[in-house]
């Protein structure tokens, strides 16, 4: 019974890995293999395009540009929703409803709507074309769904543990950072993954928000596409490339991400 | 209990200021060039509500809403069950369950532009590994940029790829939350599989079901990067969602006032349906 069952993940796994193999094994090819026909394996070995994009400032400022606002952005959303996803768990206040809707309906807004207001508001303010710009722009979406997720895990740690502490005798700011976080830090580690997602693979904002000096990987790579002909191999290197990342991040977070993904409500 | 406390408005400054900077100012600068008309050069007339009559009298508007409606309820009608199905299928604990939910939530951690061109790719007839195989084995006609037909299928296969697993993952949360005793104690009362499911596991499932239908509704719905990368929206109009519809008019003709009473109604439209989600979810949520 177990043995049957098993087949559907492992048929569903395979069918998510096929075209995440199919870039892998595109960027390890030349562009001509690529396009002289259909190949399973690169039969010309080369790791040329990675050399490419590892050599080439355009190509490897893109990360570090993507990193850096992505970086930016989780820190700013999850330092100002920790605060107010407190306030949700614990007190009831005037319009505490109202503004918990408010919040989520950013989350609904579809970002074409915002790209061009974003465009003439952050010229307006001169930080167009930094990282700033599109970490503060992110953080339309990431701050509602940071206070969302942080709210549903504290809601979880019983009300007991704030009073005791007080009748202890501990400051709100001792009792928060010393006592409270600790008891959260899953929710606090799955918010913050959550915005670094969110940041990493949101496009449109990014490239509107950006010109030169902190363009995106994906600028980067619209570029390089319409400029060099098709340049599959590199392409296929860099999309590559951006998987590394949020990989990275996601064995980070692997024992917590079914509880996060249901925002700490179950 | 909450405790009433309006002290804790001090909380919530941060968030507010951070959001309302972010969201009103832009949100007022839409409403303001959706009631004017512009010639350039700065200079604005009022307009009334003439581009928001006109954008909802418009074809080309109905028909990119019509496709929007048939490409979210499609990939709801998939994802939804296919996530239950998968969810129930995989194993509880072990060594292999945090290497299925890393292995699933992958496609989900790729930036957007990349799952569109990697699409785009692996569909090219004679090259793509489905192309080829659609073509080459199976002998079907397939060319995304010719058939409108195939064209659709892509984009909602690839939105499958992408974000079924967001359901699998919240199901999954929910199931394993389940304590054991339930399971013994239907197995005693001699339940069926579907019982099971359909009286413990399903109820048990529900808040984070919710999650997943508003999360897919919204982000299905506020769609743009992907199809933009894989089809741009063609062959001819036929998958130009709404957003990409939206950023044509916007960006690409600059006609600031139906675009602006455009955004709105979307906006509207978004925040309606949602709200709906919304009010159901949080209904057994106190």
């Amino acid at each position: 019974m177990m043995r049957k069952r098993s087949i559907i993940p492992i048929v569903y796994i395979v069918f998510l890995m096929l075209p995440i193999y199919w870039l892998v094994s595109m960027s390890f090819k030349t562009t001509n293999e690529i396009l002289s026909g259909f190949s399973l394996f690169p039969q010309t070995f080369t790791v040329d395009s990675y050399v490419a994009i590892f050599t080439d400032p355009t190509w490897y400022w893109g990360y570090i540009n993507s990193i850096i606002y992505v970086s930016l952005n989780t820190v700013i959303s999850i330092f100002v929703a920790l605060p107010a996803a407190y306030a949700f768990s614990r007190y009831r206040f005037l319009g505490d409803k109202q503004l918990f809707f408010w919040l989520l309906t950013n989350r609904m807004a579809p970002a074409a709507v915002f790209a061009l207001p974003f465009f003439q508001l952050y010229s307006s303010i001169q930080i167009f074309d930094t990282h700033l710009a599109v970490a503060l722009a992110h953080t339309l979406f990431n701050v509602p769904l940071a206070v969302w997720i942080l709210e549903g895990f504290m809601r979880g740690i019983p009300k007991e543990l704030d009073e005791t502490a007080y009748v202890d005798g501990y400051s709100f700011p001792r009792f928060f950072t010393t006592i409270f976080l600790p008891n959260i830090k899953a929710g606090v580690g799955v918010a913050a993954f959550f915005c670094f997602m969110f940041s990493w693979v949101e496009m449109l904002l990014a490239k509107t928000l950006t010109a030169v000096e902190a363009k995106p990987i994906a600028a980067v790579m619209t570029r390089t596409a319409s400029s060099a002909g098709y340049e599959l191999g590199l392409l296929a290197a860099a999309g590559t490339l951006t998987i590394i990342p949020g990989a990275i991040v996601i064995w980070f977070v692997r024992n917590y991400i079914a509880r996060g993904f249901a925002m700490g409500r179950v | 209990m909450k405790t009433e406390n309006q002290r804790a408005w001090f909380f919530v400054l941060p968030v507010l200021f951070l959001v309302a900077f972010n969201a009103l100012v832009p949100m007022m600068t839409v409403v303001n060039y959706s009631v004017q008309e512009t010639f350039g050069n700065n200079q604005f007339f009022w307009q009334g509500l003439d581009w928001f009559e006109q954008i909802l009298r418009s074809d080309r508007f109905q028909a990119a809403l019509g496709r929007q409606f048939l490409f979210t309820g499609i990939i709801l009608a998939i994802e939804v069950p296919l996530g239950i199905i998968i969810a129930l299928s995989m194993p509880r604990k072990g060594f292999w369950v945090p290497v299925c939910l890393v292995l699933m939530a992958l496609p989900m951690l790729i930036p957007w532009n990349v799952v569109g061109a990697m699409w785009n790719i692996f569909a090219l007839p004679k090259i793509g590994m489905l192309g080829y195989f659609m073509n080459d084995v199976l002998g079907v006609n397939y060319d995304m940029t010719q058939d409108p037909l195939a064209a659709w299928i892509t984009i909602i296969v690839m939105d499958v790829w992408h974000w079924t697993s967001l359901v699998v993952l919240l199901c999954y949360a929910g199931l394993v939350s389940i304590p054991d005793a339930y399971y013994q104690a239907a197995k005693i009362d001699g339940a069926s599989a579907w019982s099971v499911f359909r009286y413990i596991q399903l109820p048990k499932m529900k808040t984070v079901l919710t999650i997943a239908i508003l999360l897919r509704f919204m982000d299905s719905f506020n769609i743009y990067t992907e199809p933009f990368v894989l089809t741009g929206g063609g062959p001819g109009n036929s998958t130009t969602l709404l957003s990409i519809d939206l950023v044509k008019i916007a960006l690409g003709q600059f006609d600031l006032g139906p675009a602006a009473a455009m955004s709105l109604i979307y906006f509207a439209i978004t925040l309606l349906v949602s709200w709906v989600f919304y009010v159901v979810m949080t209904k057994d949520d106190q």
